[in-house]
């Protein structure tokens, strides 16, 4: 359904005076999304992942240049079609009430959202009365403000602005830190259900845990490129590949908890070779050289050249 | 020893947020707190950390109240670094603020000297929330509260946070309040556990 292949991202910046100065955020990005699959997009703030969104909706700012190959249906997603597609065929879910209007009912938001997906009045009104029955939100629900929302039904809202849409890509950004854990697989379940209904999902978060309670797929993101992208089961099934994956895998408290040192590197300032090369334990001179390829390791790609140990 | 003793807390005109609550925590002590979201775990570390002042009860350190002026022996790092740092101060003015941080502790949490001379919108929410554990970590804290310190963190950056942060307690004899949705990271982080839904807050 998406096929985003080779990305890059760059800003053009003033520095001092008229100077300029070109900072690249995102370098040999990829990511596809087929219909009927969650993939989670998993890294550290920072890698890239919001930017991605950004890129997907046409919503980069115009400082920003892009090259490499986005396709949505088989079809390019330049510009102008984006704006055609967003908030009718590609739907984002946002972070939180923030990007909400906070001063007209919630209703009254979802079903404009539906109005401009295409949906005539009528139309809009009843599916905004399907949608809200279907997440268990009380009718009255539909006239109270963003800030009289608890944090559970604030998610199912948000859910439902994608929903009543009809769109058949659907991208969730940051949908569950600092929930209860309840409410967190909940909002979760949402979103296989709507790739069960054959939606595409991309679900950003930076916590795995949530990824692989619901993703097929796990596309791990650091310092603006993807360095793999796993299958779900791959993580307990300890076939993970890429160095940065399995940190990750390794630091949360139920595993081993221990971390790896440093930060990712800013993008003034990236590695010639790997992006990973000054953190990595497995580190070669062959990696400070070229930016490493993608290559097929035990069934899917990685970008590390040791990855096969 | 500090000691909340039959805490109860309440806006004026509204409902009783946190009723009959006691806690104890002990120097080098780290005690996890857990319950729904709603259950006022957020009310009960302001109330400890002197944020509001509780409406029955009160809190202490070694039998003496908490100071009403001058910096606190009970220091809080919230989930959002962004809302806990002053937005128009560089970093190096926000470590300083009671005392600046040696570079030993500034090295151990991976804090880059580059970053003193930005602005807090500048680094990223990992980065910046080192930075706002750093300006804790000083001799005058005494009892720190953790309330989901490390909820908008990736793991790997979780796990160096609480290292660090688990190291100074230990060897500087500070009372940790761990706050958290992530029954996993309390489990592996604390010596004990209060959960809410038995012991109740309010009501």
């Amino acid at each position: 359904m998406l096929s985003v292949q080779d990305l890059n991202i760059t800003f053009t910046l003033y520095g001092r005076g008229l100077a300029q100065k070109q900072l690249t955020v995102i370098t040999q990005l990829d990511l596809d999304v087929k219909a009927g699959e969650v993939v989670a997009v998993v890294g550290a703030s920072g890698s890239g992942k919001s930017l991605l969104a950004h890129a997907i909706l046409g919503i980069l700012p115009d400082n920003a240049q892009v090259s490499g190959k986005m396709l949505f249906k088989g079809e390019p997603l330049t510009l102008n079609r984006c704006q055609d597609l967003r908030g009718k065929a590609i739907a984002l879910i946002p972070q939180s009430i923030g990007y909400l209007d906070p001063l007209m009912h919630v209703g009254q938001q979802v079903q404009r959202t539906a109005q401009l997906s295409g949906l005539s009045r009528p139309a809009a009104k009843a599916a905004v009365d399907r949608t809200f029955a279907r997440y268990r939100l009380a009718a009255i629900v539909q006239r109270l403000y963003p800030f009289q929302l608890s944090g559970g039904m604030a998610r199912r809202v948000l859910v439902s602005t994608a929903v009543v849409s009809q769109a058949e890509l659907v991208i969730a950004d940051e949908p569950t830190p600092g929930l209860h854990p309840d409410v967190v697989t909940e909002t979760l379940n949402h979103l296989r259900e709507l790739a069960s209904e054959g939606k595409g999902v991309i679900l950003i978060t930076h916590d795995i845990e949530a990824a692989l309670q619901i993703a097929d797929r796990v596309a791990v993101f650091y310092a603006g490129t993807t360095v793999e992208i796993a299958h779900a089961q791959d993580f307990s099934n300890n076939k993970i590949r890429h160095p940065y994956t399995q940190a990750l895998w390794r630091s949360l408290p139920q595993n081993e908890f221990i971390p790896i040192s440093g930060s990712q590197p800013t993008p003034d300032a990236l590695p010639d070779g790997c992006l990973f090369s000054d953190r990595c334990p497995w580190v070669t001179q062959e990696c400070r050289l070229d930016r490493p390829p993608f290559l097929q390791v035990r069934g899917a790609p990685v970008r590390c050249i040791h990855a096969d140990r | 020893m500090l000691i909340g003793k039959q805490l109860a807390f309440r806006y004026p005109h509204h409902n009783w947020i946190v009723r009959n609550f006691d806690i104890a925590i002990a120097p080098s002590e780290v005690v996890g707190l857990f319950g729904p979201s709603g259950f006022g775990k957020t009310t009960l570390s302001k109330l400890l950390a002197g944020y509001l002042t509780p409406t029955q009860g009160q809190v202490t350190i070694d039998n003496s109240p908490l100071p009403d002026r001058g910096y606190c022996p009970v220091q809080m790092v919230f989930q959002n670094p962004e809302l806990a740092v002053n937005p128009r101060w560089r970093i190096r003015k926000i470590l300083a603020e009671k005392q600046p941080p040696d570079r030993f502790l500034l090295n151990a949490l991976s804090i880059h000297p580059s970053w003193l001379d930005r602005y807090p919108h500048e680094l990223s929410g990992g980065e910046l929330q080192r930075v706002a554990v750093a300006r804790v970590l000083n001799p005058a804290t005494r009892y720190l509260i953790a309330d989901e310190m490390t909820a908008m963190l990736d793991a790997n950056t979780q796990a160096l946070i609480w290292h660090m942060v688990l190291d100074y307690v230990r060897s500087h004899n500070i009372g940790l309040l761990v706050i958290s949705h992530d029954a996993a990271l309390i489990k592996r982080v604390c010596n004990r556990a209060i959960n809410l839904m038995q012991v109740g807050t309010s009501r």
